[in-house]
């Protein structure tokens, strides 16, 4: 039956989350902006949280909660408002984690999941982008190739979050031209870590260019093992994960320049008061709430395990041209403060601009 | 629990509906759009046959919203002829006493087909309804109406045909402004009220929208909806306007989903098209490999699942007694301005298919613009988004 409120555990999850981006988060993110560093405090207080580990079973060590793409989206949501960077940060190691959870093999969980319910901040990752014009995460660059025992790689990644911190990084590469996870653990011969990388937005958060040269795995550290894994479903959640972050981004921009424009005054009264700027605040807000029900329905495809490619791929384009129109607008009805990095307006667009690119970035 | 699934009982509304949109409406789609303001009879006799079964249309839930969204993939000028209260039964739904709803309404499925309709925009007045000039004087035991109202969706019907009811927007006190302005019934056949003008339109041809002129017109005192005082609590908001646009809440949603259904008709021809022409759509591609083409069918394909997903949120909130003026809001606008984008859009990839009558997408384009001015233009409803998005009254955002 159709319902638009979230359970009260995830309504509690939400809550949580909320005042966690609002308490901890929103004090730092323009700090860690600048600096490029978020605090090792913050993300400890996120790990204690257990976003990522409450959905691991216990048989693993986990508290075995349900994994639900919809409560993933409510929680993306909701750290995004409080910094992307930081969102991305403290939810990197579930890029590792989740398709292990879903898809990995007996092996693989026993193997890989006990170090993620830890008290502390576990960093693990993923690495799919590849660094050239015309990436498509379907036809990768990347290449795994099997020699009966296990695999050799060859191929560069880029945007690889946390990559040098990260102990297991999952990197997809194209197997006879289809597109597959692997475990590379750190310390592989031929997994070369470049340097951090530096970006127009999410500056806080470290990614890096990662090399494999002739870098050969077991065979047995194929995601999934024999049966390999479901990569379109991996990507639709990556798809819900974006357009939900998408969504806590635009909420943070909307909600400052409107509080700004029932402040500002122009001609003796707020620019508020005018349908230019008053019209600008609708549309943005009816874009939000229209975009996240897109991803909500889509989480709850993927919940159900049903085919989910149109559903999140479309809110995930919508999601990318809304979320710049949003944070845009929002540096617009600032003005010239909007353009000043007193202001965060212009952080929101920087971040804003990069969810076209940031395809396996997160994950539900 | 979060949940996108209807009911079993919705899915077979939803199918019975899309049956009858295919074989009642599809066929004479065409036919009743090149002959404006004739009378799709037969139509009219079967759906009634429907309601008077209880099959069929009614209510303002999830349920005829997705209703209305199939019959108008059908034809949403066709659906428009619907039997049914309409506009004016909501009012009455929503503000009548438990007499006047079963006075005007009771028996409301006997006898012939019965249409309602609210009569509210007149020639000096549309979005602004507080400057309404048609008048209500009490004499006696009846109120003398004066004045004229155009753009009645369904007025002649409802006028002509007996049992009908059409809620009339009067100020029974010009100097107190928005405190003056009361709604009444006016029955079929009440001297003094007469249609006057059949408009003809762009679109929704099958549908009568009309003038219909108040001259000395006398209706019984107890036919006012709501209390007849005019309380000046503030100038700005009374109790009586208030529900009128309280009415909007509860209808602007279906009016949302009436032009769904239009818009998805376009998708669909366009989708169809293209599948008989051996062109997939590649979701997930990258941007940068996406065709100007896939990238327009996916536009339209999201601007239609957005506006439905508003609609059903607003309707949602209904359902759980929560309020939803700003969600219903957001609903019509975002439907409007989506479909009318949608069918345009549709006409511009179908090229000669889209532009020519022998096709209905051009009909669509046309029927589809109706949904971003009536039941408040689309810039109205952003007004209403805007005002409740920045806490402001009527007189802080004018």
């Amino acid at each position: 039956m159709i319902s638009f409120s979230p359970t009260e555990e995830q309504q509690m999850i939400v809550n949580m989350v909320k005042q966690f981006a609002s308490d901890e988060v929103r004090k730092v993110y323009r700090e860690c902006d600048e600096s490029g560093e978020i605090p090792a405090r913050i993300v400890d207080t996120a790990w204690k949280l257990g976003l990522v580990s409450t959905s691991i079973p216990e048989e693993y060590g986990g508290l075995g909660g349900e994994h639900s793409a919809i409560t993933g989206a409510l929680i993306a949501e909701e750290l995004a408002w409080g910094d992307l960077s930081v969102a991305m940060h403290i939810l990197c190691p579930a890029l590792f984690v989740y398709p292990i959870l879903e898809m990995g093999t007996e092996e693989q969980k026993k193997k890989f999941l006990p170090a993620f319910c830890d008290e502390n901040y576990k960093a693990a990752t993923a690495a799919l982008i590849e660094p050239r014009f015309g990436f498509d995460t379907y036809s990768l660059s990347t290449t795994a190739r099997s020699d009966g025992k296990g695999y050799m790689f060859k191929g560069d990644k880029c945007y690889v979050p946390l990559a040098a911190d990260a102990d297991l990084l999952l990197v997809y590469a194209a197997e006879n031209g289809s597109s597959q996870g692997f475990i590379i653990e750190k310390g592989t011969k031929g997994l070369e870590i470049g340097e951090r990388e530096e970006n127009m937005g999410i500056k806080a958060l470290a990614t890096y260019e990662v090399s494999l040269k002739d870098c050969r795995i077991p065979k047995d550290n194929r995601l999934g093992g024999d049966k390999g894994c479901d990569f379109e479903r991996i990507m639709n959640c990556s798809r819900v994960a974006l357009s939900a972050m998408a969504v806590g981004v635009a909420r943070a921009a909307f909600e400052y320049s409107r509080d700004y424009a029932k402040e500002r005054i122009a001609f003796g009264e707020p620019i508020a008061a005018r349908q230019a700027i008053a019209f600008m605040l609708a549309e943005m807000a009816i874009e939000i709430d229209a975009t996240r029900l897109m991803a909500w329905e889509a989480a709850w495809k993927l919940d159900r395990k049903e085919e989910a490619t149109k559903e999140s791929s479309v809110v995930k384009t919508y999601a990318d041209d809304m979320v710049i129109m949003v944070t845009d607008r929002a540096v617009q009805i600032l003005g010239g403060h909007g353009y000043i990095r007193d202001h965060p307006v212009e952080l929101w667009l920087r971040n804003g601009r990069g969810f076209t690119t940031f395809d396996g970035m997160a994950i539900v | 629990m979060i949940d996108f699934e209807f009911t079993p009982e919705q899915k077979e509304a939803v199918e019975a509906a899309h049956k009858i949109a295919e074989e009642l409406f599809r066929p004479i789609s065409r036919y009743y759009d090149e002959h404006e303001h004739e009378s799709p009879q037969e139509l009219i006799d079967k759906l009634w046959e429907k309601r008077r079964e209880g099959s069929l249309f009614g209510g303002l839930d999830i349920t005829a919203a997705l209703r209305a969204e199939e019959v108008c993939w059908g034809d949403a000028g066709l659906y428009l002829c619907v039997p049914s209260p309409g506009l004016g039964g909501a009012a009455i739904f929503a503000t009548g006493t438990k007499e006047q709803l079963q006075r005007f309404l009771g028996n409301y499925n006997e006898g012939g087909p019965k249409w309602g309709a609210m009569a509210m925009t007149e020639t000096g007045c549309g979005s602004d309804t507080s400057a309404i000039s048609t008048t209500a004087v009490r004499d006696g035991d009846e109120w003398v109406l004066n004045g004229e109202k155009i753009f009645v969706t369904c007025g002649k019907r409802a006028m002509e045909n007996p049992e009908g009811v059409v809620v009339v927007w009067a100020t029974v006190d010009k100097s107190a402004g928005r405190a003056g302005m009361k709604s009444f019934v006016v029955q079929a056949g009440t001297p003094g009220a007469r249609v006057e003008k059949m408009e003809k339109k762009l679109g929704i041809k099958a549908n009568d929208t009309v003038t219909i002129v108040f001259d000395n017109c006398r209706i019984p005192y107890e036919n006012i909806l709501g209390s007849p005082e005019v309380r000046k609590i503030d100038k700005t908001e009374t109790a009586g306007f208030k529900k009128a646009m309280a009415t909007f809440d509860a209808t602007r949603p279906i009016v949302a989903a009436m032009a769904l259904g239009v818009g998805r008709a376009a998708l669909d021809f366009v989708k169809e098209t293209l599948e008989k022409e051996g062109i997939k759509i590649h979701y997930g591609l990258p941007r940068q490999k996406l065709t100007a083409l896939e990238r327009d069918v996916m536009d339209m394909e999201a601007n239609y699942k957005a506006a439905k997903l508003l609609t059903l949120r607003s309707l949602w909130m209904m359902s759980q007694l929560l309020p939803n003026n700003l969600e219903a809001s957001m609903a019509k606008a975002k439907a409007g301005l989506a479909v009318t984008k949608i069918t345009q859009k549709a006409v511009e990839l179908m090229g000669p298919l889209g532009y020519s009558r022998k096709y209905l997408l051009e009909k669509w384009m046309r029927d589809a613009k109706i949904n971003d001015i009536f039941e408040g233009t689309g810039q109205i409803n952003m007004l209403v988004v805007a005002r409740r998005v920045l806490d402001y009254s009527r007189d802080q955002l004018k």
